[in-house]
């Protein structure tokens, strides 16, 4: 068969990654839900808080499962699609990904199993302790996958060592400029507060559903308001991340600052910053384009004069695709840009305590829910194209580095495999999670016994004599 | 110590604990559909429940550590055994999916569905183990560039088949036997029928794939002329092995699960003996995949030795809080599959 290899190993790549990331970020910012929430439990024992915790777990678990089936995916496609690229970068990239294993996957695994079906066989304060270390451990994973991911866009702290018979390879020559290489931290914040606001908003949307289906009203008012203030903070601090990250990509990776902008040509004064537009590569102009003047400029260098280098200063062999990366990290800002502007008003209104009268907003919070995917995974495809044609920027051309071993019939019978599957999953995913949305959390008075003990026996005996008691304590109240 | 052999025995360790672990939840995967009953079916899933997940860990942090200390290794294994291992990725979202899903609806071709899927992909799974086992035993063809030269039809040769089947008779019995030790009342009387076919069928497979193993892969004794110590290890695991159905007898399944992972444990160590220097061993004339030609450089060695030092005695310290919590029988509750 006469296909490319290399683009399809890209488009499998692009599949399997992009539907892996629909779930590690709802798993990061849920989890930090989940510690605010059996948190405020073990603070106020407050139980509408604990059944706020016992909801989330439900909806965590199955979520972490389809991410951990995708993920072990991840962890081989290195080696089955990219085994030219795993053997330049083995010494450098291996190795945070070795670290991960040790230090994020074993934590998240092991403590899943005590917050998921531990309730009634560990203490409240284990049990705490448990949903900690799990949100702890997606950290974790998330900082040494990012680090991994930033060497390929700002490699450092490495050298190219030659065998003698035509291999070239990275290897590490400084573990911490490996680690603090001039991208990793800035992506790091940026990707957990993307995570963190992909959380809140999955979590308003529930509670704002059963507010405005008038159930559960007592515990979906904590939901939302906790997203609200969760999401607001994220979503301004999302900001800020993004501004400085633009400015180290502006020294680090010019070219690809250049294609986001669709900023073709440097000219003399300032650079225009496009809101809106359709780049044309080919014409090398912005169609429709609606721009502010000297903006780029300004955010880049603080000043309305000095020019932006535009795709003309880069080489025509390593000028990336400029279309994908623009519209993506278009769509990615403007959805940010909603994001700041609807948490700031239903925060204006949570305080001023008009926001449960305003059935509109509630509506707008239920059903913004899918704008977080569409940007987490839009900034992922600007960054990830945008370093193109590199796959380890200035070091390793992506053409470079598909499987010698692999023929593209081979790759091109995978992708139909993956796409059969992924689609079944992620249909699966969405109505599993639908019914256990459309169930509900349980009722606060119905949680059984408050003293969990790590004896089952023991737990399941007092059960009925404690939750006959709690409901007598409620109606008191 | 030799850095090179250092990450050789870690991997091994990995391994080692891989095989224990999820051997036990991927041989329940293999009963689960022969149990009758759906709330023997939910004990069955349950027993492994919350453990399955971190097991699978240890695979993920093999495949992250062959990749950093043996890049060259891990491009060549998974880039020539391109649908093995691309089977094996479904089959392990296979499991994993299957356990979530199917509690989460009452229907009876629902749960059917997925009780053959847990099976499927848990049998595919250890088939595919015990066929790349086989084949860097036996050797594959690589050119110059370390690259994979053959074809899937070289990789599906008879003493990987034999291997594939020997991984699926080894988990068939160790997860019987953690069944056995899960399990209560009728349930388990049942299981101790299994566990004495299971083994008996382990058995068989032992000798054939030993005999296959001294017929088809001569180089695989070698290292035991040049340490003669090592035949310990294969003493230890005959009795280990005879340990089994001691144990079983006597009433002492946890002795026998003691005795069975003893007895993977000694597997995976000759199969380490077989392989060593190597790591794939080569089948044509270009030099086999070893732990020197193969490996990252001196330094990242020994940077990875220092994480790995820091980060094991967490992993131990999770894994032991882990099986301590769910110690004890299976019981069905508010928060089971």
């Amino acid at each position: 068969m006469d296909l490319d290899i290399v683009l399809l190993s890209r488009l499998q790549f692009a599949l399997t990654i992009m539907v892996h990331y629909l779930f590690p970020p709802l798993s990061i910012g849920l989890g930090a839900q989940m510690v605010i929430a059996e948190g405020m439990f073990l603070r106020t024992d407050d139980r509408r808080w604990e059944a706020i915790a016992r909801f989330w777990t439900k909806l965590f678990a199955v979520n972490f499962a389809v991410g951990v089936a995708t993920g072990i995916v991840m962890e081989f496609e290195f080696g089955t699609n990219w085994a030219t690229y795993s053997r330049f970068v083995g010494d450098v990239f291996g190795s945070a990904l070795a670290s991960e294993g040790i230090f994020a996957f074993f934590l998240e695994s092991g403590f899943l199993a005590i917050l998921v079906f531990g309730w009634d066989r560990v203490g409240p304060k284990m049990h705490f302790f448990s949903t900690t270390m799990v949100f702890t451990g997606s950290v974790f994973s998330s900082v040494w996958i990012v680090i991994a991911n930033s060497w390929m866009h700002t490699p450092a702290g490495y050298h190219l060592v030659d065998d003698g018979e035509g291999h070239v390879r990275a290897e590490i020559t400084d573990f911490w400029a490996m680690i603090f290489n001039p991208s990793s931290m800035h992506r790091l914040g940026h990707v957990l507060l993307g995570a963190f606001i992909l959380g809140a908003f999955f979590t308003m949307s529930i509670g704002a559903y059963y507010l405005l289906k008038k159930r559960h009203e007592d515990i979906a008012k904590r939901m939302v308001a906790v997203g609200l203030i969760f999401g607001a903070l994220s979503s301004v601090g999302i900001l800020v991340s993004g501004h400085s990250q633009a400015r180290a990509m502006a020294r680090n990776q010019p070219a690809k600052l250049a294609a986001m902008e669709g900023h073709f040509h440097t000219g003399e004064g300032p650079t225009d910053l496009y809101l809106l537009g359709w780049p044309d590569r080919e014409a090398e102009i912005v169609h429709f384009g609606i721009a502010m003047p000297g903006m780029l400029s300004f955010l880049v260098y603080d000043d309305f004069e000095t020019p932006v280098p535009g795709l003309d200063q880069i080489d025509d062999e390593d000028e990336p695709p400029v279309l994908i990366p623009f519209v993506t990290y278009h769509v990615m800002v403007a959805c940010g840009m909603y994001f700041i502007g609807l948490t700031l008003l239903g925060c204006f209104m949570l305080f001023r305590r008009t926001l449960w009268d305003t059935p509109w907003l509630l509506k707008l919070l239920m059903i913004s829910v899918p704008l977080p995917y569409l940007a987490n995974q839009a900034g992922w495809v600007a960054t990830e194209v945008g370093r193109q044609p590199w796959v380890v920027y200035g070091e390793l051309r992506t053409a470079d580095a598909v499987s010698v071993a692999v023929g593209s019939d081979q790759v091109a019978g995978s992708i139909i495999l993956f796409g059969i599957i992924y689609i079944a999953l992620v249909v699966l995913w969405l109505v599993v999670m639908n019914e256990k949305i459309k169930h509900g959390p349980e009722d606060p008075a119905t949680l059984g016994p408050k003293t969990r003990g790590s004896v089952v026996e023991a737990a399941t005996r007092l059960s009925l004599h404690d939750a006959h008691r709690m409901t007598h304590a409620e109606e008191e109240e | 110590m030799d850095l090179h052999l250092l990450w050789f025995v870690i991997l091994g360790v990995l391994l080692t604990g891989y095989a224990i672990l999820d051997g036990f939840d991927l041989g329940v995967g293999l009963l689960h559909p022969f149990v009758k009953g759906d709330h023997e079916r939910r004990l069955t899933i349950n027993s492994i429940g919350p453990l399955w997940d971190g097991n699978e860990v240890w695979l993920v942090t093999f495949g992250g550590a062959l990749f950093a200390a043996f890049p060259e290794a891990y491009a060549t294994l998974l880039s020539g055994m391109y649908f093995p291992v691309i089977a094996l990725l479904f089959s392990l979202i296979g499991r994993a999916i299957s356990i979530e899903f199917r509690s989460k609806r009452p229907s009876k071709a629902w749960r059917t569905y997925w009780d053959l899927s847990f099976f499927l992909s848990s049998l595919t799974a250890l088939l595919v183990f015990g066929v790349a086992a086989g084949n860097v035993m036996q050797g594959i063809s690589l050119d110059a560039d370390h690259e994979f030269t053959g074809t899937l039809a070289d990789l599906l040769n008879p003493y990987a088949l034999i291997v594939g089947l020997f991984a699926v008779s080894v988990a068939a019995m160790h997860g019987s036997i953690f069944l056995y030790l899960k399990t209560e009342g009728a349930l388990q009387a049942t299981i101790h029928g299994w566990m004495w076919r299971t083994f008996f069928g382990f058995l068989a497979m032992y000798a054939v794939t030993t005999a296959a193993t001294l017929i088809w892969v001569d180089h695989a004794t070698d290292n035991f002329a040049r340490w003669p110590a090592a035949w310990v290890v294969v003493l230890l695991n005959v009795l280990a092995i005879a340990n089994i159905p001691r144990a079983i007898h006597q009433g002492r399944p946890g002795y026998a699960f003691v005795s069975s992972s003893c007895t993977i444990a000694a597997l995976v160590f000759l199969f380490g003996m077989a392989l060593f220097p190597n790591l794939v061993h080569s089948s044509s004339e270009h030099a086999s995949l070893t732990i020197h030609n193969a490996a990252s450089s001196e330094s990242t060695l020994g940077l990875m030795a220092i994480i790995a030092a820091i980060g094991i005695p967490f992993v131990a310290s999770y894994t032991a809080i882990v099986y301590w919590v769910f110690r004890g029988k299976v019981k069905l509750g508010k928060f089971s599959y």
